[in-house]
């Protein structure tokens, strides 16, 4: 399978790839894993590649203060292997593990996930859980767009045509908390029919602060702000949690297809979030 | 590196190291790395599988890492030192320990995806020298056998991690197969 046809441009600096976006036609290639086999499937035919994985100094992870900066190159690989998120954001680790198969994950990049925005994408829940910004350069400079409400539905974020997204910066949770992804997968794609991830604060016994991301479940990635709120307060229990999670796919436009209908996503979505939320308060008790 | 600014739909060129060896050849932008390998360059042990990037027939190493190259433009790899199957057995014949592994663990059936195969052990073993069985099992997760005889491959996997521990002779001794016949025959 070939793409169609199609002009490549490989830009130096962030700034002269931002430039080639004036193309309304073009697209931006990192690890191109996401990418690539659109254009191999003629679903994506961009008439200009501005390919952004020579650009120097952007396959970073390190931790700044309370805050997990992630470069635009960085891939699945660097994420695994990275003492910075093993020390301070280990379920990052964790949920790249989950990505496809170790050939992918060396050439897959974070950020481009993020940007993908796959409705079954394993990442976005993550960030989500964590929390941050997105750094985006285009036209006008760089802007910080929050994480939450930076996916706005299937394959679309609030990235503009001309952005690029420079880093993401994750919020490390706070000593003392544990996090865990916990995930169902298409055993053949191994993309998530639903992926959860939890990250718990403990206090005097009960659960002091709940974050959850929720992947492969509805269009878009989404924390389900209900279930952290009836999660607060609560024993760190199989009953007390089963209940504060019933409503994790409620409201939620539930995606259904050949390999899982809606009802049974949303019954996988309610037992993932009680696992991911016990597994990560059992690594908040240490 | 190579004149890969240019905005033409035209051609680039694209050098390459692939086994030690320099390569310059003209492409498409849409040429992938996998076709560059085994049309331009004539190295056709990389093979091409399921070209949706899931069976890992075409894996190869890519400076130094296993990537998979149906889903890579040569004009990613610009500049590239790569290393395809026909880089493991030295000149004149003798064996990579992970070939020799699938040699005596009977480690291949058709050997469709045995490059593919012997290039994701090599990434798994420089990672985690000392696999498990189930770290070699998930380790390969993404290389496929149609064949389905991923017993062998497993076992010829944690074979090749012996050898290259130094913890098993590179030839086993009971099968010393280019021998005419062991020492108490005749």
């Amino acid at each position: 399978m070939f793409p169609a046809k199609f002009a490549y441009a490989a830009p130096s600096t962030l700034q002269e790839a931002v430039g080639l976006l004036e193309d309304p036609d073009a697209k931006v290639l990192a690890g191109g894993h996401s990418l690539l086999p659109l254009m191999k499937l003629r679903l994506a035919q961009p008439k200009l590649l501005v390919d952004i994985g020579r650009i120097p100094g952007l396959a970073y992870v390190r931790r700044e203060d309370g805050v997990l900066a992630v470069g635009a190159l960085a891939t699945y690989r660097d994420l695994q292997q990275s003492q910075d998120v093993e020390q301070a954001v280990p379920v990052l680790a964790e949920a790249a593990h989950e990505v496809g198969d170790p050939q992918v994950r060396a050439k897959g990049t974070f950020v481009g996930s993020l940007a993908h925005a796959d409705p079954s994408g394993d990442l976005p829940a993550v960030a989500l859980a964590l929390g941050g910004v997105v750094r985006a350069l285009g036209p006008n400079g760089e802007r910080e767009i929050d994480l939450d409400g930076f996916f706005v539905d299937m394959l679309t974020t609030q990235l503009q045509e001309r952005e690029i997204i420079r880093e993401v910066r994750l919020n490390v949770p706070p000593a003392g908390a544990g996090s865990a992804y916990v995930k169902f997968d298409q055993p053949a794609s191994h993309y998530a029919l639903t992926g959860i991830c939890a990250v718990i604060s403990l206090g005097g016994g009960t659960i002091s602060s709940a974050r959850v991301g929720v992947t492969g479940v509805g269009p878009k990635a989404y924390r389900p702000t209900a279930v952290e709120q009836a999660l607060v307060g609560k024993a760190p229990e199989e009953e007390a949690v089963k209940a504060a999670v019933q409503s994790v796919a409620d409201g939620i436009d539930v995606q259904g297809d050949i390999h899982a209908g809606t009802e049974y996503r949303a019954h996988l979505a309610r037992v993932l979030t009680r696992r991911a939320v016990l597994q990560a308060a059992q690594r908040a008790r240490g | 590196m190579a004149q890969t600014q240019t905005r033409e739909s035209g051609v680039h060129t694209v050098a390459v190291t692939v086994n030690g060896k320099q390569y310059s050849r003209e492409v498409e932008p849409r040429q992938l790395l996998v076709y560059f390998i085994r049309e331009q360059l004539g190295l056709t042990g990389t093979h091409v599988g399921c070209d949706t990037s899931q069976c890992g027939a075409c894996t190869i190493l890519l400076d130094g890492t296993a990537v998979k190259a149906c889903t890579i433009l040569a004009v990613q790899a610009d500049g590239a030192d790569i290393k395809t199957i026909e880089g493991y057995a030295e000149v004149g014949g003798k064996l990579h320990p992970i070939q020799q592994a699938f040699w005596e663990e009977h480690g291949l059936q058709c050997g469709f995806c045995t490059p593919g195969m012997v290039i994701a052990i090599d990434q798994l073993l420089r990672d985690n020298p000392n696999p498990t069985e189930a770290e070699v099992r998930r380790g390969l997760d993404g290389n496929l056998c149609r064949c389905t005889g991923y017993q062998n491959i497993v076992k010829s996997a944690l074979s090749a991690g012996r050898k290259l521990r130094g913890e098993e002779p590179f030839e086993k001794p009971d099968l010393a197969l280019s021998e005419p016949a062991s020492a108490g025959a005749h």
